[in-house]
């Protein structure tokens, strides 16, 4: 496993080649259809979402779209989703629980987009509806974090029976700069801010959250997408076999369990 | 460009730069108990005749910030209040520096060991469980015990067939709790999925300020969401947007109002018929009526 601190995984999610979904995506399913729009509003690229093979078993993929340059990152938004991509991520996830497919969330923000438009459309009540559907979605729905885990904008696709992530991924409730800029009014201070936070996969598996670390070639995802997708397939072939298996009543009290259980108190 | 949009960007500049309405200063020293401002409009009121008008600003109805005890007192009926959990407290999971230290500072400030009280009570006869959220303790962010506390009354809630009122305000998940605190969004708006699921009703009073991860979980998941007049609403920071898209936001961005023109608000509820309005809502979903004191 990876020795590296949280602030050099964060150098690692940011290098500009690291893969991002739409490297994944053809890699790890075959026959993979892309559907759009959320029905309501329009259609945000930010988000994919569409259906398709993983190995032979029909899956609905929800994906975070980090873009490889500053066209497709334009495009996706720097894979910020409006309220838009995440109701059209409940709309698919709707129609895979329909269909007995299971979900697969691909997780990769910096967080939800911060606007007026996003207020306007409601980017609270899109999320908590996310997190309200998805527990008790009668489906398996695993969820890999692939690099950035930014805050509710990642929970809201990773409400699930298995969460994952890539060895070097961060998942947490506030950016390292965001917490840096609280913490001690100085933004410059991320590193710091980095190791307090606890937002590595090991600390997330110590905390119960992460349920499963993924390895990543030597020196990061990014000296070798085709290694890094196999891991990832493999993951997903396993647990989709395992979680197909259980009883849906069953899944979804596990699924309740798993979140209900996380806290720390005393009375 | 055309000619207008020019004298536009410096009509908007213009707009943009005005300053703020710059408050009265003076030598003469006041009490700091004597007088409130109102953080909306800047009107000046003595604070004895503001709280006998419920904390509401007499000039431009912004319904200020509650205690606890406050919001208890103007909701319940006397005597009928049974608290849950009341000695539940917060540890510190992540180790994060002198959250300890923090949170005992809060605790004798406030009277209350975190941001939420949660029990049952009668409301003019109806029997249901509440919580309140107290913004004056660590601005009401929600970390474990916020959590817990809600799930919990959730879940009683739905094993004693009660209906479910809670008064949100927050600033969001509680930093300082790290991951633990953002999968309270989760483990709330499960609870109250299944509590819907079971039939249960819930009705979500939204308060002064409603925000991040509070919004984006229970806060907006109620069958009926009210709101106070004025109150701050939303998803992100206001400063957050404004850097965003640099320029200054309207005042009444992210008011009650304005979620209730987006829609994501059932009805505006001055603080003086809230009472009234809850009860009547849980009296058409069929509650039994018992006897009360006010």
């Amino acid at each position: 496993m990876s020795n590296l601190t949280a602030c050099e995984r964060l150098e690692l999610i940011r290098h500009k080649d690291r893969p991002t979904v739409n490297d994944y995506i053809p890699a790890m399913f075959t026959r993979f259809m892309e559907f759009h729009g959320d029905r309501l509003y329009g259609d945000d690229a930010a988000i994919i979402g569409g259906i398709g093979y993983l190995s032979d078993t029909p899956v609905t993929v929800l994906a975070q779209v980090k873009g490889r340059n500053l066209e497709e990152n334009k495009r996706s938004n720097f894979a910020m989703p409006h309220p838009e991509g995440y109701r059209k991520a409940l709309r698919l996830a709707k129609q895979a629980e329909k269909f007995h497919r299971p979900v697969i969330c691909l997780v990769d923000t910096p967080g939800a987009f911060c606007g007026v438009e996003a207020e306007q459309r409601g980017q609270g009540e899109a999320i908590a509806r996310n997190l309200y559907e998805f527990m008790t979605l009668k489906t398996p729905v695993i969820s890999v974090v692939l690099g950035e885990g930014g805050s509710g904008g990642a929970l809201a696709m990773a409400v699930c029976d298995e969460l994952a992530m890539l060895e070097n991924a961060l998942y947490s409730v506030i950016s390292p700069r965001g917490a840096a800029s609280i913490l001690w009014k100085d933004g410059t201070k991320e590193k710091e801010a980095c190791e307090v936070l606890k937002i590595t996969a090991e600390d997330l598996v110590s905390f119960g959250v992460c349920d499963k670390i993924i390895a990543e070639p030597t020196g990061g995802a990014h000296m070798s997408k085709e290694q890094t997708a196999d891991n990832i397939y493999e993951y997903l072939v396993d647990a989709v076999f395992r979680l197909k298996k259980a009883d849906t009543q069953q899944l979804l009290e596990q699924r309740y369990a798993k979140f209900r259980k996380i806290g720390m108190f005393t009375e | 460009m055309a000619i207008e949009d020019l004298f536009k960007i410096v009509k908007e500049r213009f707009v943009a730069e005005q300053p703020a309405v710059p408050a009265a200063e003076s030598d003469v020293e006041i009490p700091q108990d004597l007088l409130f401002k109102c953080p909306r409009c800047g009107a000046v009121v003595y604070n004895r005749e503001f709280t006998a008008a419920m904390k509401v600003c007499p000039k431009c109805n912004y319904h200020a910030r509650l205690t606890w005890q406050e919001r208890l007192e103007l909701t319940a009926d006397k005597d009928s209040f049974q608290e849950f959990d009341a000695d539940m407290r917060s540890l510190n999971p992540i180790g994060f520096p002198k959250y300890e230290d923090k949170i005992a500072k809060m605790q004798q400030q406030c009277d209350m060991n975190d941001a939420i009280k949660t029990g049952v009570c009668t409301i003019r006869g109806y029997r249901t469980v509440i919580g309140i959220m107290d913004s004056h303790f660590f601005m009401a962010s929600m970390g474990s015990v916020v959590g817990e506390k809600i799930a919990r009354a959730f879940e009683y809630a739905t094993e004693h067939g009660l209906p479910v009122v809670i008064f949100t305000a927050s600033g969001g998940a509680r930093m300082q709790e790290g991951i633990i605190s953002l999968m309270q969004m989760a483990k709330t708006s499960g609870a109250v999925k299944r509590h819907s699921d079971a039939g249960g009703l819930y009705i979500s009073v939204m308060t002064d300020p409603t925000t991040g991860g509070v919004t984006a979980s229970f806060a907006s998941l109620g069958d009926v969401i009210l709101a106070e007049p004025k109150v701050l609403i939303g998803f992100a920071g206001r400063r957050v947007i404004q850097d965003t898209i640099r320029q200054r936001l309207p005042d009444d961005f992210q008011s009650a109002e304005f979620q209730q023109e987006c829609g994501f608000v059932d009805m505006i509820v001055e603080r003086g018929m809230m009472r009234k309005r809850i009860s009547n809502i849980l009296k058409l979903h069929g509650f039994p009526k018992e006897a009360y004191r006010r």
